[in-house]
């Protein structure tokens, strides 16, 4: 069995953890002994954090609504409609007719390539997350 | 946080506001726990009696919304017993005397009728909390989730400067960030007003560094924010000329406002009116389903890169295993939407997009992959390789300079009361689930223990009502309708009623008012007005009538 270092992916504590991997599934959490935030303990969500990972209802492709209707699609498919839906919109109506929600679950670099896409790409700042809510 | 979270361990005083800490934030409630039986003393500020208010020496159990007088009110005893730190006020702060004045119109007895808190308890509060050398404030979404959320978190912040209790290990005033990495999206300048690490979109001079460092010319305007966003012009029905036109279009990145934003109903109309919408998230979520594309996200279980924790610690997560089923990370995911938009995005991981952000952001300055790989994280200000990360903030200067006293009074909530309203509806988080329950509520463990939506109420109420534990609750707002199960108890006082917002079964934020704080435009979740009525249930089947 491998332990990965990771980070408790709930609340705002940051415990550090390690997920406990055998055969390219996650089974189990350990807290870190040493961690300054954890110290050996989690939380009881903490303990099943790697319980939803591999859940039945993960999405596993990527949906395209056709004909009303959310449908199984390629990732060029998927990708080629996202960038055409923006793109329409922005030549429309403009930039600022485009609006970006962000994550707090996801990471810095993720957060930081977002806004850079927002800003850079689509050229508006209309970029947000749920920090206040 | 100003400060670490192990510094609790050292408080002689600890004043915890607006926080559940004991299910929000375990390992915060841990430190308080251990740092209480070390003989520490705790405040706490709530309007129920949750466990840390159970544990606390002096539980000032305030009537909602009454934060800003009753904190007036305890720096008027301060002010009166001579318990002020004048060496820090005249060092470190301005506007003293506007503030004194104001203090000067607080009568402590008024206070005590307006907050429900009776006179000997402020006083005590005050001056445990002035008079401890090392005394810590921890405040959480109870504070802030106001209309005056902004003029509250001044009012502690005024109570810390006039004591002095900022600027040394141990004192400060600590916000508990609810997200695991909430802090490194604002960091990260995922906000509609700054760049990653809070500089300005509308400073010319760091405008031409982003549009040096990206090749491109950048908008000069701030953005809207999500409220506006989820809301369109309906937040605005007071200023309608100020209004920014509605978007019609969205990109939503691992967020599901159908559950979480306030006024649910007009998030649906808004998301249901967009001419695109994308989303990408774990789950087929009640927001996913409105979205014309789709994209399966990884897990953090399946990438690597860094989280910002409540103590502005940035830890590196590891990839543990491959995204599953056909799933991709969201880096991957927004590189190839850039590509396809003709602008070039190639990074051979997230170290890389790491260079990137430490060269354009002095705060992350030096949070090199490397660097945290060996180590248990880095505290930001980081500003370079050599540095060795801030535990704690403030130490000779305030970010703007000198500390500012901002005088503020009573403002009433969004939402009154009235014969046809008469409960108090104060909502929140659960220790088993988290916010929408996209992922707790697919854990077994957590489900076994928490598995319906739960209302509290106050045994009396309940009486009264006739309503006994798990009978159905109807609950009615202004706005909306929902059903919970009640659970009398005396956490909650009389005519108050608290829920969480985990359950789309029984969606809160149908309730809930989308009036928010003008500066931070935080909603006011924490309070609207309600009246609760018993469902009737047919004895044999349990079937709802």
């Amino acid at each position: 069995m491998r332990q990965v270092m990771s980070v408790c992916c709930y609340c705002g504590c940051g415990c550090g953890l390690y997920l406990l991997v055998e055969d390219e599934r996650v089974v189990g959490v350990a807290p870190s002994r040493n961690h300054p935030v954890s110290r050996n303990n989690l939380c009881v969500k903490g303990w099943h954090v790697h319980e939803f990972v591999h859940h039945p209802d993960r999405l596993s492709k990527p949906l395209v609504r056709r004909g009303g209707e959310l449908r199984p699609a390629s990732w060029d498919e998927a990708l080629d409609r996202a960038a055409e839906g923006l793109a329409q919109v922005k030549e429309r109506y403009g930039p600022d007719a485009i609006g970006v929600l962000s994550s707090a679950k996801c990471t810095n670099e993720e957060n930081f390539l977002l806004q850079k896409f927002t800003r850079a790409v689509l050229g508006t700042n209309n970029i947000d997350h749920c920090a206040r809510l | 946080m100003t400060n670490s979270i192990n510094e609790l361990d050292h408080a002689q005083v600890i004043l915890v506001s607006g926080s559940n800490t004991t299910e929000a934030h375990p390992q915060v409630a841990r430190r308080i726990h251990d740092s209480v039986d070390r003989g520490a003393r705790l405040i706490v500020v709530d309007p129920r009696r949750t466990d840390m208010a159970r544990l606390a020496h002096i539980h000032l159990q305030l009537r909602p919304g009454t934060d800003i007088p009753l904190i007036n009110g305890m720096m008027r005893v301060i002010l009166d017993e001579g318990l002020i730190d004048d060496l820090f006020i005249e060092m470190r702060t301005e506007n003293f005397f506007a503030m004194r004045d104001h203090l000067l119109r607080v009568e402590v007895e008024e206070v005590a009728a307006l907050t429900g808190v009776r006179e000997g308890l402020i006083r005590q509060a005050a001056r445990l909390y002035a008079q401890a050398q090392r005394s810590v404030i921890c405040y959480c979404l109870g504070v802030t989730q106001h209309v005056c959320g902004t003029a509250n978190v001044q009012a502690y912040a005024n109570l810390a400067m006039l004591t002095g209790h900022v600027e040394q290990e141990f004192t400060g005033v600590d916000p508990l960030r609810g997200q695991n990495n909430v802090q490194g999206a604002c960091d990260m300048g995922a906000l509609p007003n700054v760049y990653p690490g809070y500089q300005p979109v509308t400073d010319a001079a760091v405008r031409a560094k982003f549009e040096q460092a990206w090749g491109t010319k950048l908008p000069e305007r701030p953005g809207m924010t999500l409220i506006d966003m989820t809301h369109g012009p309906t937040v605005w029905s007071e200023r309608p000329e100020a209004a920014p036109e509605p978007v019609r279009a969205m990109y939503i990145m691992g967020e599901n406002p159908m559950l979480s934003d306030p006024g649910i109903q007009h998030v649906e109309a808004t998301l249901r009116d967009l001419d695109f919408l994308v989303v990408s998230d774990l789950f087929l979520t009640e927001t996913a389903r409105l979205a014309d594309v789709v994209f399966p996200a990884a897990s953090f279980a399946e990438k690597t890169g860094t989280v910002t924790n409540s103590e502005r610690r940035v830890q590196l997560m590891h990839q543990a295993i491959a995204p599953v089923g056909d799933a991709w990370p969201d880096d991957r995911i927004i590189c190839e939407l850039a590509g396809r938009l003709g602008y070039a995005m190639r990074y051979g991981s997230p170290a890389e997009i790491m260079e990137e952000i430490c060269l354009l952001t002095p705060l992350y300055g030096g949070m090199y992959h490397d660097r945290l790989r060996s180590s248990w994280g880095l505290q930001w200000p980081c500003p370079d390789r050599a540095h060795p990360g801030t535990p704690y903030l403030h130490k000779y200067s305030f970010t703007r300079g000198r500390g500012r006293f901002e005088p503020s009074g009573h403002v009433e909530p969004a939402d009154p009361l009235n014969e046809e309203y008469p409960f108090l509806l104060i909502t929140g988080r659960a220790y088993h689930h988290y916010h929408t329950g996209t992922m707790s509520r697919r854990c077994a463990a957590l489900t076994r223990e928490h598995d319906r939506p739960w209302i509290e109420i106050h045994p009396e109420d309940a009486a009264r009502l006739g309503v006994r534990r798990g009978d159905l609750l109807q609950v009615r707002s202004r706005r909306g309708s929902c059903t919970f199960f009640a659970r009398p108890t005396g956490r909650v006082a009389r005519g108050q009623l608290y829920c969480d917002f985990h359950f789309h079964e029984a969606p809160v934020n149908a309730l809930t008012v989308s009036c928010s704080d003008p500066v931070a435009r935080c909603p006011e979740f924490k309070l609207c007005a309600v009246n609760a009525v018993p469902v009737e249930q047919r004895e044999e089947t349990g079937e709802v009538m």
